[in-house]
């Protein structure tokens, strides 16, 4: 036990020595590596969660045609990905470009953070406007000015079981809301007590958000001052999501509740599912063999005829302090050519987000994709102001509430405006100061 | 040199760290929470205003602070007590005459504590995995209904205290230890004369004797239980339905994800009154007590 230890100053000494040297000449070894070959630049990309494994094998092909760059990649767990970048915005340790989710822009704008892309963007040959998905390309802009270029894309639309809906009588998916209505209360008829005909996570805020964009008002007011729920529109919106859960169409659940929603989409629990495109691999992968041709997808329903639904999804950004601002977008553009991003499609399952890019076989032959790009031609962007993020959160328990308690959909909108007014209030503050006019 | 002077030299370097790194920044924290600092303002200080006590208002109305005040009262009230009594328990053990092998046990019992928390955290939640954790997998072998420990909201802060617990009660349990041989043993030897069974020598022997121990144990366990962060922070991120934010955990929220650095520095002077009226009230109990011995 004790040898070890008993060892005088003197004996060790020589040891400590050697390590000692071993570090400095690493120290110097790899000093001397850097300047010797001083006309390396190095850029430094953050991606975010399962984009930050994959992007580093697209990026070979960039290193070999910009030799003398080297991409340093920092992979960033999403949910630590907002803190980390406004920690370095506060600590001036922002990389050169960055993936970020497109609801973040104006607030990163609104920081300075961001470089103005607009004619970087216009003299490049590589990015087009016209060629992306008009709604997702507004997410990019914030008062006119264009702060990112889309990735890929991400928006929400209905996961269906075709047996189950036939079964019910129901021919084909639901277009509008009332048969959207009326195609749930079959099956919820058909299935029964114990099963359910929708399951929207009931923590989640995308269900309620995409309602809400389909009207034709806007979901923040006089120049996005105050909430707009308690508008008559926005009311109907929230009304018609509630009542899934109060004529028990929807289990008041949330993910973690249904412990395996594959297992039970396949158990017909739902027959309805709103959710991503990721999942359109997760059902392929998890599903029984005999349930492959028995699920679809569809475009969200809106209350008269197919609906909007939101244009989520991340943007590349590049950041305004960095140095090498025409190399970092040189990186932008080299994402966004068709054939990296169909490559990119085909390791990830993430949607591109121009449509020259879906020209490719992979994603033309897929039955199930036909309703994304379908319903990419109807995504519209959420409110861009840099408060955004903390309301779809109190959007998000607030419904909880409102469906646990049984409130109705004029005091679930109005106990929403409360706390939006509230979180806005700096907001009308700045405004005000400003002298910006409203709307 | 007059002594006084000595001393105040003596001193003086510690005292002008302390003033420098703690002082000061509570000062500022303070200052802070007085103002509106928010994202705007980090964008630009003209943007800042100050607002009184706005912040703390606002916090006294929010559900959600509410919700994380009852959550970390929780955790202090069932979990600072629970592991003081298991670190008790794991002491008197390891003191007694007939134990063998004491170091071996002494340092496997102290070893959650040097753990880092987040690397047995990710272990925990292993165990505690609904479908496949070795706690389900034994509760189904016995037959009892399984539990998904973490994703249900009744269940996922029990669970945060169980590991709080098994991760802190070894440091607790060595103060303890160190306090139980101090006691000389003649005492033990004249109340078992006196007709003492082992319980009654607990109780009049003992427990008595180790009061200073068990002052100092409880309030640095209420002191930590009360910062309650990283176990959420890595296993529940906070969740289920917000069972498990902590004050600490809004305080962060408010702080870093949001960057509303104004009300996240009320939020921690909120914290620090209870901790001081938790500590006052812990210095009167103890003072009763200690009086009597």
């Amino acid at each position: 036990m004790t040898t070890g230890w008993e060892k005088t100053p003197e004996k060790k000494t020589p040891g400590m020595l050697a390590v000692g040297v071993l570090v400095l000449g690493a120290l110097f070894a790899a000093c001397t590596n850097g300047s010797g070959e001083n006309d390396i630049l190095e850029i430094k990309f953050w991606a975010m969660g399962r984009e930050g494994e994959i992007v580093p094998e697209l990026l070979k092909e960039f290193e070999r045609e910009n030799p003398g760059v080297r991409v340093m990649v920092q992979q960033v767990p999403w949910t630590a990905a907002h803190e980390k970048l406004l920690t370095a915005f506060a600590g001036d340790t922002l990389p050169d470009v960055a993936q970020m989710g497109n609801t973040w822009i104006a607030e990163f704008a609104e920081l300075d953070a961001i470089a103005r892309l607009d004619e970087m963007a216009e003299a490049s040959s590589v990015i087009e406007e016209q060629d992306y998905f008009p709604g997702i390309w507004a997410t990019n802009r914030i008062a006119d000015t264009l702060y990112g270029v889309p990735w890929y894309v991400d928006t929400r639309l209905l996961f269906y079981r075709q047996d189950i809906l036939m079964a019910a009588g129901i021919g084909r998916p639901p277009r509008d809301w009332a048969e959207w209505m009326q195609a749930a209360t079959a099956v919820k008829q058909h299935v029964g007590n114990n099963n359910f005909a929708l399951f929207v996570p009931v923590n989640d805020f995308e269900m309620q958000v995409s309602l809400a964009l389909q009207q034709d008002v806007p979901l923040l007011r006089e120049g996005d001052r105050y909430g707009n729920f308690s508008s008559p529109e926005l009311v109907a919106s929230l009304d018609f999501y509630l009542d899934f859960f109060r004529k028990g169409l929807a289990p008041a659940a949330s993910e973690s509740a249904i412990s395996n929603v594959w297992d039970e989409f396949a158990r017909g629990y739902f027959t309805f599912y709103l959710t991503g495109p990721w999942n359109i691999g997760e059902f392929r992968r998890r599903l029984p063999a005999e349930l492959q041709d028995k699920w679809m997808t569809a475009i969200l329903p809106g209350p008269s005829g197919p609906g909007a639904s939101t244009a989520g999804g991340s943007s590349l950004v590049v950041f305004k302090h960095s140095r090498q601002r025409d190399v970092a977008f040189r990186l932008v553009e080299f994402l966004s050519r068709p054939e990296i991003q169909q490559q990119f499609y085909e390791i990830s399952g993430n949607l591109p987000p121009r449509r020259s890019s879906w020209r490719g076989d992979r994603l033309e032959s897929d039955p199930y994709v036909v309703a994304f790009r379908e319903q990419l031609e109807h995504v519209l962007p959420t409110p861009k102001v840099p408060e955004w993020e903390r309301i779809v959160q109190e959007l998000r328990m607030v419904t909880e509430r409102a469906v646990h308690e049984k409130w109705t959909a004029a005091e679930t909108a109005r106990e929403l405006d409360n706390r939006i007014d509230r979180i806005l209030e700096k907001r009308r503050w700045m405004l005000a100061r400003e002298g910006r006019d409203g709307s | 040199m007059k002594p006084s002077v000595a001393g105040w030299l003596f001193a003086g370097p510690a005292l002008a760290i302390i003033a420098v790194f703690f002082f000061l920044p509570v000062l500022a924290a303070f200052a802070i929470s007085l103002t509106d600092f928010d994202i705007y303002a980090l964008a630009d200080l003209s943007n800042l205003r100050f607002v009184g006590f706005r912040n703390y208002a606002d916090l006294l109305q929010r559900p959600l602070f509410w919700q994380a005040l009852r959550n970390t009262l929780y955790f202090v009230l069932v979990g600072a007590p629970l592991s003081v009594m298991v670190s008790l328990a794991a002491a008197l053990l390891l003191n007694g005459q007939m134990v063998r092998f004491k170091g071996f046990f002494r340092t496997a019992l102290f070893a959650p504590v040097v753990t880092t928390v987040v690397a047995v955290a990710v272990i925990w939640r292993y165990l505690l995995h609904t479908r496949y954790g070795l706690i389900n997998y034994h509760l189904d072998w016995l037959g009892l209904p399984t539990v998904d420990w973490l994703g249900d909201p009744r269940f996922a802060m029990p669970s945060i205290i169980l590991f709080a617990v098994w991760k802190n009660f070894g440091y607790n349990m060595i103060i303890l230890l160190a306090g139980l041989q101090a006691i000389p043993g003649d005492l033990y030897e004249a109340a078992r004369i006196d007709g003492a069974n082992a319980r009654q020598r607990f109780f009049y022997v003992t427990l008595p004797a180790l009061i200073p121990s068990l002052f100092l144990v409880g309030l640095l366990t209420m002191a930590g239980y009360f910062q309650l962060f990283a176990e959420p922070y890595v296993m529940t991120q906070g969740g289920p339905v917000q069972s498990t934010l902590s004050i600490i955990y809004l305080m962060y929220e408010e702080g870093f994800k949001w960057w509303s650095l104004g009300s996240a520095s009320a939020v921690a002077f909120i914290l620090f009154i209870f901790m001081i009226v938790a500590a006052i009230g812990q210095l009167v109990v103890m003072r009763r007590y200690g009086s009597g011995v």
